[in-house]
């Protein structure tokens, strides 16, 4: 059995206004909002609207046969739902249907994932929650940040539940084996791995309207051609494109929507392709290898890597100096400040910053509202420079060192916690006279001590941890603790690895 | 291909940029063994080195021939020197200098200020429009005692005696536009040298322009045809091994203004600008190196604003001096209202400033690890220095980048597209000659 499967990113950043010095400590507002609704409502006519009434017209003819499947970022469904309402009616229509899968992403488009484990999890499951309230599918699928991708966020995403993830087939990583197969995740078995065919992707997302292509032009039976040429014995063909391909990046004039609605007649005329969701080919397929990625991989630029958002020394001191105020922001319950928190670290911010579209690449410029490189650094450290005044300004949440959504859940763990370290010495009277006394808050402060005894049997747990569910249990009575651990571990690996000399560290 | 240039002094004789380009694109020409080069300079004879083979030309002209051995690094070169006041972008004070040593000398002086630019006031103006035909007469005489393929005239005090040359020899005319009347006077041109200068551009049979800013300015405003016009971008020498360190004797961050302060540079908006950074940043002080028509309003106008505590005004800096204030800068501001090319912005990267250049310059199409604003956008100024100033990153970047961008604009690669203009002149004017 073979498989077509059809991803879409949906994606539009909140781009800053003007920020200029003197704004700092003035306005505490950040964003164009007259660009950013322009941009979404020339979009919203050029591309979604149209391009969504092309799927449903193909559902309508194809019924189940045809699938396609999205990812909308958190931000790009604010934006829809401030300035184009219709367009998020149309994906519920779509939704509707069945014949549409959601995948899940962080909420802000962001490159978190490299930074905090924490934040990626909790900016996941924001995500996810909100595609479950909007299209009532709860995402089984993973699709990070412009395809970013490496063994161990692999790993964070599996430890998530998650069936599956999307990612780039870079040939550097692929070598001689092909992206046409199933793939699993190099620590973590259970998550399969699906990877991108570029050359196929990109025939369609960057080649199509282009006349100096020998391919030109391109049409459905042509590319239906391609995928009869293919070795018999590949399993699937991954296109995974932005959505802004059908109208935006290639207008209409082109022939993009027609060549689209053409396509899966001459795929069901002419091959035994099916096409299929993310969940599907996860379920369907047999893996057949290991897919292992050492350094970050992308889906941008030739080098398919993340200098085109971390490959400077502006890039990395933004980036930086962002994730230095996560201490700050997780003391803080203003919503206005958790929402500047997200929309700051889309990762859009720091790709203005690339300084490599100075040799190469028209793709970064057609994206950029800056003149420069320059320009975008300064205006988003001015910006940086005032959220992270207000944050420290801000007035602090009672609990020091607690989510608020899983407060309740915590408190209870503690307590299960406490009971057993009191079942276990009896004679030690004090935990109880604290915990009759003291507010609960400050009683699980007073836990961390004894969370701290239990760490001297770590060693033994660790070595164990796999096998058995009890140490499990201990592991989670101190989540602060490895949290913290690990964000700091993760920032730095990074550095080392993606950022050599370049890193200040 | 022999090429005679009418060309001006080098520096340190001659400040400014039209001297300094005439020497990097001399240097730059001497790398091409095809190119021989007879180069006439205007000077103003004083008390020199009389042993010279001097003859006397049209007029009563003192005309100075030598072999010119510059560091060595010209083979080939003939080098005349035609005595004459023709004063190029001297600076102000030098022009002073020069005005009151002629004076003692002898007569008539003609008063140019310091981009050349003539004052037909009174007596004077007449004497310097004299001069230039002195000069083109010259450039006559020698034109028809010498071999040459080619002229190539530098600046409109040039075209004339350019002219007189081809009119004599027959040989093509390229005439260099470092500037335009429209740069030196904005709106209010001197109808006679617009008339000069476009005399000069339909007289050439190729036009280069320091920039395409230029070049546009000769399209619409001198209704040339586009064909005929080059741009060629200036460059600048790399670095000398650095002989001193220069210890910053302040310990604050230094922003600089370096050049003329006269309406052309934008010397307000540099004022204006450090009023809105001093706002905020208190670890800085402002610079600005530099005398001309407007310095002492921009002294009235800092005192006014109540920052001359943080504002300094360092008067015409020269020689070692410009050196030392670009290695204790952090920052280097360039605000032209116009600006032909405007080569100083690569010194300072040269010397590892992170430069604000305006969008108004030439040297803006060129550059792309530089800040660049409007000259008016007090805002956009501000906010790119304070952009420096704060936040390391930046001045690491350009630091990084800078430097090798600039070293990357070689005098030789320059010299080599003037040297196809040469050739493409030459061709053409061989064929329309052959037509004929």
């Amino acid at each position: 059995m073979k498989t077509i499967c059809f991803y879409f990113q949906v994606h539009q950043p909140f781009r800053l206004k003007k920020y200029r010095f003197f704004d700092i400590s003035e306005d505490d507002y950040y964003y164009d909002d007259f660009s950013n609704r322009n941009l979404m409502r020339k979009i919203a006519e050029r591309c979604y609207l149209p391009a969504n009434e092309m799927l449903l017209k193909m559902f309508n003819e194809y019924g189940n046969q045809f699938k396609v499947s999205f990812s909308i970022s958190g931000i790009a469904l604010d934006q829809f739902e401030m300035y184009a309402p219709d367009v998020l009616e149309s994906f519920k229509r779509l939704a509707e249907t069945g014949n549409v899968e959601f995948l899940s992403e962080t909420y802000s488009h962001s490159l978190v994932a490299l930074k905090s484990k924490e934040e990626f999890v909790q900016q996941v499951e924001l995500h996810s929650k909100r595609i479950e309230t909007l299209f009532g599918q709860r995402p089984k699928v993973f699709r990070n940040t412009e395809l970013v991708y490496s063994d161990e966020i692999g790993e964070m995403v599996a430890e998530m539940g998650y069936k599956a993830m999307l990612t780039e087939g870079a040939k550097h990583i692929l070598g001689w084996k092909s992206p046409n197969y199933l793939y699993y995740n190099a620590i973590n078995p259970k998550l399969k791995i699906l990877l991108r065919n570029y050359k196929l992707s990109d025939d369609i997302a960057f080649r199509f309207s282009n006349q100096g292509w020998k391919d030109w032009p391109l049409t459905a039976e042509k590319f239906v051609g391609w995928l009869k040429e293919a070795d018999a014995k590949e399993e699937i063909i991954n296109l995974f494109m932005d959505y802004e391909t059908f109208g935006e990046h290639q207008w209409k004039e082109t022939g993009i929507f027609d060549f689209m609605e053409a396509l899966p007649h001459f795929v069901f005329q002419e091959t035994d392709y099916q096409f299929g969701t993310p969940t599907e080919i996860a379920e369907k397929h047999q893996p057949v290898a290991a897919f292992n990625v050492n350094y970050p991989i992308s889906w941008a630029d030739e080098e398919r890597d993340l200098t085109a958002w971390l490959g400077n020394k502006l890039q990395n001191e933004a980036f930086t100096k962002f994730y230095e105020l996560q201490q700050y922001v997780d003391k803080v319950q203003d919503e206005k400040l958790k929402r500047d928190w997200l929309y700051l670290q889309t990762s859009d911010h720091f790709y203005y910053m690339c300084t490599k579209f100075f040799s190469d690449g028209d793709v970064h410029k057609y994206f950029t509202p800056y003149d420069s490189p320059y320009d975008a650094f300064i205006n988003y450290m001015n910006v940086l420079s005032d959220f992270e005044e207000r944050l420290k300004l801000a007035p602090k949440k009672d609990v020091p060192e607690v989510e608020s959504i899983n407060i309740e859940e915590l408190i209870s763990e503690y307590k299960a916690k406490l009971d057993k370290l009191e079942a276990q010495k009896a004679k030690t009277s004090e935990v109880k006279a604290i915990e009759k006394t003291k507010p609960k808050a400050k009683a699980i402060e007073k836990t961390k001590p004894k969370a701290k005894a239990i760490e001297k049997t770590k060693p033994k747990a660790k070595a164990i941890e796999k096998t058995k569910p009890k140490t499990k249990a201990i592991e989670k009575t101190k989540p602060k603790v490895k949290a913290i651990s690990k964000t700091k571990k993760v920032p730095k690996a990074i550095d080392k690895k993606k950022v050599g000399g370049n890193s200040k560290k | 291909m022999k090429v005679l240039m009418f060309g001006w002094e080098f520096p340190p004789h001659i400040s400014g940029g039209l001297g300094t380009a005439c020497y990097g694109l001399t240097k730059g020409l001497a790398s091409y063994e095809d190119l021989e080069l007879l180069f006439v300079v205007p000077k103003a004879h004083g008390d020199e080195d009389q042993n010279a083979a001097s003859l006397i030309g049209a007029n009563d002209v003192v005309i100075k021939r030598k072999r010119f051995n510059y560091q060595d690094f010209w083979k080939d070169m003939t080098y005349i020197e035609v005595g004459s006041v023709l004063i190029p972008y001297a600076s102000p004070d030098e022009y002073e200098r020069l005005v009151s040593e002629r004076k003692l000398e002898q007569s008539a002086i003609t008063e140019t200020d310091d981009f050349g630019r003539m004052n037909f006031t009174g007596k004077y103006g007449k004497d310097l429009l004299q001069e230039v035909t002195n000069y083109a007469y010259v450039a006559q005489t020698i034109a028809a005692e010498n071999e040459f393929d080619v002229i190539h005239a530098h600046d409109w005090l040039t075209y004339a005696a350019g002219i007189a040359a081809k009119k004599i020899s027959g040989k093509p005319l390229v005439i260099h536009v470092h500037a335009t009347e429209f740069d030196r006077s904005g709106e209010t041109v001197n109808q006679t040298v617009y008339d000069i200068e476009k005399m000069g551009m339909e007289n050439a049979d190729k036009i280069i322009t320091v920039s395409n800013l230029t070049r546009n300015i000769v399209i619409e405003r001198y209704g040339i045809s586009p064909e005929k016009i080059v741009t060629v971008y200036n460059a600048v020498e790399p670095q000398e091994a650095e002989k001193k360190q220069f210890k910053k004797n302040v310990k604050e961050k230094v922003v600089t203004f370096l050049g003329r302060v006269t309406f052309q540079k934008g010397p307000e908006y540099f004022i204006e600008a450090a009023y809105q950074v001093l706002q905020k940043v208190d670890n800085v002080r402002f610079v600005m190196a530099g005398s001309g028509d407007l310095l002492r309003k921009m002294i009235r106008r800092a005192a006014a604003l109540g920052i001359t505590n943080r504002c300094h005004f360092t008067d015409f800096l020269r020689g070692e001096d410009v050196t030392r204030m670009f290695a204790i800068s952090d920052v280097y501001v360039m605000p032209s209202v116009s600006e032909p090319f405007g080569i100083s912005p690569l010194e300072a990267m040269r010397s590892n400033v992170p430069v604000v250049i305006s969008k108004q310059s030439g040297v803006a199409e060129i550059l792309q690890h530089a800040i660049k604003v409007d000259f008016w956008d007090i805002d956009a100024i501000s906010d790119a220095i304070y952009g420096l100033l704060k936040y390391d990153a930046l001045s690491d970047m350009f630091r990084t980048y800078g430097k090798t961008e600039v070293n990357n604009l070689k005098w030789e690669n320059a010299a080599g597209h003037v040297r196809n203009v040469y050739y493409d002149a030459f061709n053409e004017f061989m064929q329309k000659k052959g037509v004929e």
